[in-house]
């Protein structure tokens, strides 16, 4: 098993309008995109787990010309309402980075 | 402005308004003979304070730093410049403080030009009109819109699409100033009146919108795309840095809900068969987008007040409290409201809203480590209320009880929290939330968009 941090280029998050923020897993290697793709293990319900959020609520989207992957989902307040603790969405992304990820790292 | 020249050259100065950008990198823009030069000037993304305030989020000296080089480059070479959601959030007094400032700079500089302002603040009296014609409707889960709401909000505006500012280009304003739009409009309209078809015209404009963000390394700097019939191609100015077909697919993940899917007035950008190509080892061409119709409707952005808040920092070392730091927390919550009572207040007059930094101040609900062992945590404690005044009461009476609550264990009696700040109190004014996620139909995309023309310094 390999964590996600250790193999990815980046896991960012960021606010898609007010109401929703993005997810972006990205790699900078093609083939080691295609193998953790070939695993299978990204996908809108492992986002749905690791945000508490319905799967069916999950905009997912496998993106290879940046080697990437992408989910959008709503928010828990929106941006800047009160009791927001993150306005520009910019560190929603920690789940992330402890995917397990079903390879061995090179 | 009318030739039908089918290879246009546009420029983006940053990715928002007053960010700054390379003076150098504008004359080499400016060298290679833009059609326009513009800069997007807002997001939604600082949160609804600026739209709801009338502020600016960027300062009046920063954004006039660029709007200087920018009129000036734009003036001497004979091309339009166009600036897009004025002022961070597109209101009128966002749009206003822009035209001043070229006002400003054309009177010191001895420039003389026609300007076009257009206005995308809405009239409430024009949106209750279009919802009782069932002409709003929410978008996704959002919920329905209520006359009151519209009533009560403190701001409305429109995103426009490039259709206003086409018709500015045809009335002949060298300087458009918008309000509120879709980032990308400036310049798809420029790419529009060149005769370049809405695929590369919305793929160029998307471009631009965040200027070098489409580039390596991350900087604040200029974007020059050329746009023809069925293509798209984009390079920095800077020679330090480079367009790949990497660093111009990962623009399109950037504030997104979807990489290959963008809806925007009167249609979808569709990048899902798009070619991705360099050119060179800085330029990058992409190829295959398209724009599939859709009837026209502009998205609504609203900001209402919400209250009025007043805030303290404090933190503790102790770990006897960080131990039970939740139950004491709801011991200030229900001691706060007992002493807010006596005060002859009402719960309903005001929100206790408690941030745990070093816990969960960050992710709050999301957070998946809820059992780390932190050696030191700090609060920061919000009162929202009706009035400030009420906002600073309860606001003293939340921070005197978190300082002075026994606690089971407790080991140090002369203070639970170290105050980093004197006065620790900090009033934060009137505050907003954004209210709308909504689109309005409508037949005409220039109805909602008034445009104001001027002439601009000396009379020629």
């Amino acid at each position: 098993m390999t964590r996600l941090k250790d193999i990815a280029k980046a896991c960012k998050s960021k606010n898609a309008g007010p109401f929703h923020i993005t997810l972006d897993i990205m790699f900078d290697d093609p083939k080691l995109f295609e193998r953790v793709r070939a695993t299978g293990v990204i996908r809108a319900e492992l986002i749905a787990q690791l945000y508490g959020v319905p799967a069916e609520s999950v905009q997912f989207t496998e993106y290879p010309p940046a080697l990437a992957w992408k989910a959008t989902i709503a928010r828990r307040i929106p941006s800047g309402a009160i009791g927001d603790t993150d306005i520009y969405g910019a560190q929603q992304h920690a789940p992330l980075l402890d995917i397990e990820v079903p390879i061995q790292a090179s | 402005m009318s030739q039908t020249n089918h290879e246009v050259r546009m420029m983006s100065a940053s990715g928002i308004l007053g960010y700054g950008f390379p003076e150098a990198s504008l004359n080499a823009a400016l060298e290679r003979k833009p059609h326009m030069i513009g800069v997007d000037g807002g997001s939604s993304d600082p949160g609804p304070h600026y739209l709801g305030s009338g502020k600016t989020l960027n300062s009046r000296l920063a954004m006039k730093r660029d709007l200087s080089l920018l009129l000036r480059g734009a003036i001497k070479n004979g091309i339009p410049m166009m600036v897009g959601t004025c002022g961070g959030a597109g209101g009128e007094p966002h749009l206003q403080i822009c035209a001043d400032i070229i006002r400003e700079v054309a009177k010191e500089h001895g420039l003389s030009f026609k300007m076009a302002l257009i206005h995308a603040e809405q009239d409430k009296g024009f949106l209750l009109e279009q919802l009782n014609a069932g002409k709003l409707r929410p978008l996704g889960n959002a919920p329905q819109l209520r006359a009151q709401d519209i009533e009560g909000a403190e701001r409305i505006v429109g995103m426009m699409g490039p259709e206003p500012y086409r018709r500015a280009l045809a009335e002949g304003a060298q300087v458009i100033l918008g309000g509120r739009g879709t980032d990308p409009a400036p310049w798809v309209a420029l790419a529009m009146h060149h005769g370049v078809p809405e695929a590369p015209a919305w793929y160029a404009g998307k471009m631009l919108e965040c200027a070098c963000n489409a580039a390596i390394p991350k900087k604040h700097d200029c974007l020059l795309v050329t746009v023809g019939e069925d293509f798209v191609q984009a390079e920095p100015l800077n020679p330090e840095l480079r367009c790949t077909p990497m660093s111009v697919a990962v623009q399109a993940l950037h504030e997104n809900a979807s990489p290959v899917i963008r809806y925007e007035p009167g249609g979808v950008v569709h990048s899902e068969h798009c070619s991705i190509t360099a050119v060179t080892d800085r330029v990058v061409r992409i190829t295959g987008m398209q724009w599939k119709p859709a009837p026209y409707t502009i998205k609504l952005e609203g900001a209402r007040r919400v209250g009025f808040s007043a805030f303290t920092i404090a933190a503790t070392r102790d770990p006897g409290l960080i131990g039970q730091i939740d139950s004491f927390l709801d011991f200030v919550r229900e001691s706060t409201a007992t002493k807010v009572k006596a005060l002859g207040l009402s719960t309903d007059d005001y929100q206790l809203v408690l941030r745990v930094y070093g816990r969960d101040g960050v992710m709050g609900a999301w957070e998946p480590s809820k059992d780390a062992k932190p050696i030191e945590v700090s609060l920061i404690a919000e009162v929202v209320a009706t009035t400030q005044e009420i906002a600073n009461a309860a606001l003293s009476l939340a921070r005197v009880t978190l300082l002075h609550s026994d606690f089971p264990g407790r080991m140090c009696r002369e203070g639970n929290m170290a105050f980093p700040f004197s006065p620790s109190d900090v009033e934060r004014g009137a505050i907003y939330e954004f209210m709308l996620q909504h689109v309005i139909e409508i037949d005409d995309p220039l109805t909602m968009f008034p445009i104001d023309y001027e002439t601009v310094g000396a009379a020629a």
